[in-house]
């Protein structure tokens, strides 16, 4: 098995409130990420595809093609947008470094034709990031 | 799926490798200028990875201020502009090289109540890396 990865970067704005709870509860839970005028990150995503080379191109996928996926199922969607108003994956969720690996990984999933998505890798900041995996995989190697 | 999030963080101490098990030339041998007699120091990057299921009232693994307050009092505290071998409970036996560190550091933060501690990571230059997951027996242990 060989596992390829892809990195890409968006940024967007987004805040942490729940209409369900207070605003005092909303503030203690969520800090300084509840100012309700929202706040943005620079996201680096890291889309790790794992599969078999293909003995003619030596290849396990076509990297123009993962850019492509990239680049109109993310980029399009969430780079320089207000992730809770814009984003209808994350509508109805606090749009947290977690949700969105996980809408990511929902919208790719089903597009990577060659290979299997192996790991959603995302970064809030240089030093928050959250792994996506299949469920029984683990996080080695990618 | 499976989601982890993993935060890094930051600490300076020094440190000194070297065993009264061994002889003064074998210190010398094994562990080279690292025994040194003064110590040296680094830069350490800790990363803490966990896992659990996201609360869908906050969107989250576990609470960052939780967890970084944590860390925070079981590691940082402790380990930030210290000298371990003299300052550091465990390394008055074993010698503080990063796998010993990292296992302690694992060990420190293994009963983290929000969420369960995947493994740690620690960086020791940019060049050197260790990660421990722990096993069954300290995950059951006290």
């Amino acid at each position: 098995m060989i596992y390829v990865t892809r990195k890409i970067e968006f940024s967007a704005s987004h805040l942490y409130h729940n209409p369900a709870l207070s605003a005092e509860e909303n503030r203690r839970l969520f800090g300084k990420c509840n100012n309700p005028h929202g706040h943005g990150h620079n996201y680096v995503l890291e889309v790790t595809v794992a599969g078999e080379r293909d003995p003619v191109t030596g290849m396990v996928l076509d990297l123009k093609e993962l850019k492509d996926i990239l680049q109109r199922e993310i980029i399009e969607r969430m780079d320089h947008r207000f992730l809770n108003y814009e984003v209808p994956e994350l509508a109805g969720q606090i749009p947290t470094c977690e949700n969105i690996a996980r809408a990511i990984w929902r919208l790719l999933e089903p597009r990577i034709a060659r290979g299997r998505l192996h790991r959603v890798r995302l970064y809030e900041t240089p030093d928050l990031f959250v792994d996506c995996f299949r469920d029984g995989a683990n996080g080695a190697p990618g | 799926m499976k989601l982890e999030l993993t935060r890094r963080y930051r600490f300076s101490a020094s440190h000194r490798l070297h065993t009264s098990k061994l002889s003064e030339e074998e210190n010398r041998r094994v562990y080279g200028k690292c025994a040194n007699p003064y110590g040296h120091g680094h830069n350490y990057v800790l990363e803490v990875s966990v896992s659990g299921p996201v609360d869908p009232a906050t969107g989250m693994i576990a609470n960052l201020a939780e967890l970084d307050e944590f860390v925070e009092r079981r590691v940082l505290q402790e380990f930030d502009h210290r000298n371990l071998n003299e300052e550091v409970e465990a390394f008055r036996d074993a010698v503080p090289t990063a796998e010993n560190l990292c296992q302690e550091a694992f060990l420190r933060l293994r009963n983290f109540p929000a969420a369960r501690l995947e493994r740690v990571r620690l960086e020791e230059t940019s060049l050197n890396s260790f990660e421990y997951a722990g096993d069954d027996r300290e995950r059951t242990a006290k």
